[in-house]
């Protein structure tokens, strides 16, 4: 008997299971479903904004892909994607789509609380970072040597540090490479002779909460979130949602979503700011 | 008399359901590893197809986004971390071994053994951690910038010695009392015994505990990452800052597309190549030198 049954029973259990993969399929292809590609950079916030928009909006599927800013722009051109998301400003070129802001991103030079120096003019950070400048005396500090700190291949940051500072990463010459911001901050924290550059908001939270670095001006305007979200701090880049013109409901929908404070706790976790109305 | 071989040798039916789970469970564990390397194989193809296999080695550096795929100074970040770590590990867990059964004093025995099962119960991350915060400070002062491969094979040799350490003193707890017991009525020393008795008798066992190390040095991958500064170049002394293969993954997958992606997956694949090679070349010492 009991060699008879189980093998059935099996058979059962796995019948069973096809048959709801089935219906959930089904269910699955007659629902509206949204299409997202493009900047890995912006990839995991829309994510998590995607999760929450499927929890209130049932029915709904969002699909995020990555692939770059490019991919998503022409996924958008060529109709295969519904929203393309770009951590670029659109060209003269591109002015074929409809663009809507929907979060900033800025990052900040950051040394050990107790570096002397105040400020790093453009230049110097330029020569830092390709080690033509070894010695903090050589900027007006002590005599150290300098630990250059650069993030991993393909992170955001370090596109952002590459364009602003017109640097490709085959000529930075670093000491360390970290991945996320928190690693960055911790190894500067640990060595007083470094510097690196990280998320903004990561950055001025863990200052404020006693951690000893120090956030460097950019061009003589002070690196916070306030000058982030109005603006005037250069190093940084507004993240962009493109859609056609005749975009549907759904994604119109879901970019006021986007752009709504419902999400601003989302944007804040992945150490954006929101754009203020 | 006569039934009994009957009893125990014919197959009850509970029996032979019990043989094919078992069987089912064998094949469902070799099965997996198979479609594991199967796996790394598919997604490492596209990279070996695009960028070429020659690339990975001639390639001028690791710059994936420029297109630039040299994979060798990670290897030997990794190679190099794990036998520093290995080395440095091994004499150690064996001597705790062996401190443990014929030196140590029998009330310190337990606690001191359950010392060590602690330490392998560490997760590594707080490894890492430690590393990031208290070692890496550290050698920065002695020699800057700190993270370096000094500060991986420092921490690697601290999470696998409690592998090393307790397979050594369960190989040494199986060396048959006979032989001890022929070598005190031989009057030998105790060093004399440990050295030219018990540690041979017990090679099996160790290499096991040896190649364990291996397999976790090699695999270690967040401790590596948040110690060892992750610049891809191969080090020329124990300050310099280096990738291991591990780290070059975690490091980079969340953001890697395409070719990038591939070659990644490539990186994993090599990985499991090194991780081979070792086991054989251990297995290989083992049959070489096992007495029993």
């Amino acid at each position: 008997m009991i060699m008879l049954s189980w093998p059935y029973h099996t058979l059962a259990c796995f019948l069973f299971l096809l048959m709801m993969g089935c219906e959930s399929s089904d269910r699955m292809q007659n629902s509206a479903k949204l299409v997202i590609t493009g900047s890995s950079t912006l990839a995991p916030l829309v994510a998590d904004i995607g999760k929450r928009f499927e929890s209130i909006h049932t029915g709904v599927r969002i699909d995020v892909q990555t692939g770059g800013s490019s991919r998503g722009l022409a996924d958008v051109r060529q109709g295969l994607a519904d929203i393309g998301m770009m951590s670029r400003p659109l060209h003269a070129t591109e002015q074929d789509v409809m663009s809507r802001p929907i979060a900033r991103d800025g990052i900040s030079m950051i040394v050990h609380q107790s570096n002397p120096v105040q400020a790093l003019r453009n230049e110097q950070i330029i020569k830092l970072y390709t080690g033509k400048i070894h010695n903090w005396k050589e900027v007006g500090g002590e005599d150290a040597p300098i630990t250059v700190i650069n993030k991993a291949e393909g992170r955001g940051t370090l596109l952002l540090f590459l364009t602003y500072f017109q640097l490709q990463n085959i000529h930075i010459r670093a000491h360390v490479v970290v991945g996320d911001n928190e690693q960055g901050i911790k190894t500067v924290a640990g060595n007083p002779h470094s510097i690196a550059y990280v998320s903004i908001g990561t950055a001025e939270f863990d200052a404020n909460h006693g951690v000893p670095i120090k956030l460097l001006p950019i061009r003589d305007i002070p690196a916070s979130l306030d000058n982030l979200q109005n603006g005037t701090f250069p190093l940084s880049r507004s993240l962009l949602f493109v859609t056609n013109f005749t975009s549907t409901t759904l994604a119109k929908d879901f970019i006021n979503f986007v752009q709504s404070a419902a999400v601003y706790d989302l944007i804040a976790q992945h150490y954006f700011v929101p754009i203020s109305s | 008399m006569i039934l009994l071989p009957n009893i125990t040798l014919s197959p009850s039916r509970v029996d032979q359901l019990l043989v094919w789970i078992l069987q089912g469970l064998a094949a469902f564990a070799g099965i997996l590893v198979l479609l594991i390397v199967g796996f790394l194989m598919l997604e490492a193809f596209p990279a070996v197809r695009q960028i070429g296999f020659l690339s990975f080695f001639s390639d001028a550096s690791w710059h994936p986004v420029e297109g630039f795929y040299n994979v060798m100074a990670m290897v030997w970040g990794s190679l190099l971390a794990m036998l520093g770590a290995v080395l440095l590990a091994t004499p150690l867990g064996i001597c705790s071994a062996v401190f443990c059964h014929f030196y140590a004093p029998t009330w310190f025995v337990e606690p001191y053994r359950k010392l060590i099962e602690l330490l392998a119960g560490i997760p590594s991350v707080v490894y890492g951690l430690w590393g990031l915060v208290v070692l890496v400070p550290l050698i920065g002062q002695l020699h800057p910038p700190g993270p370096s491969l000094l500060a991986g094979i420092s921490i690697l040799t601290i999470m696998i010695l409690p592998t090393i350490a307790l397979m050594a003193d369960a190989s040494l707890a199986k060396v048959p009392s006979v032989y001890l017991r022929g070598a005190i009525a031989l009057g030998l020393s105790r060093w004399t015994t440990i050295r030219c008795i018990i540690i041979p008798a017990a090679t099996s066992g160790l290499s096991t505990g040896i190649i364990l190390g291996i397999g976790r040095a090699i695999g270690e991958t967040m401790a590596m990452l948040m110690v060892c500064g992750n610049v891809v170049q191969v080090p020329t002394n124990l300050f310099d800052p280096m990738r291991t293969l591990t780290a070059n993954i975690a490091l980079e997958m969340a953001y890697a597309v395409e070719d990038h992606r591939a070659a990644l997956f490539f990186t994993g694949f090599l990985l499991l190549g090194v991780v081979i090679v070792m086991v054989l070349a251990v297995d290989y010492i083992k049959q070489r030198h096992t007495y029993a």
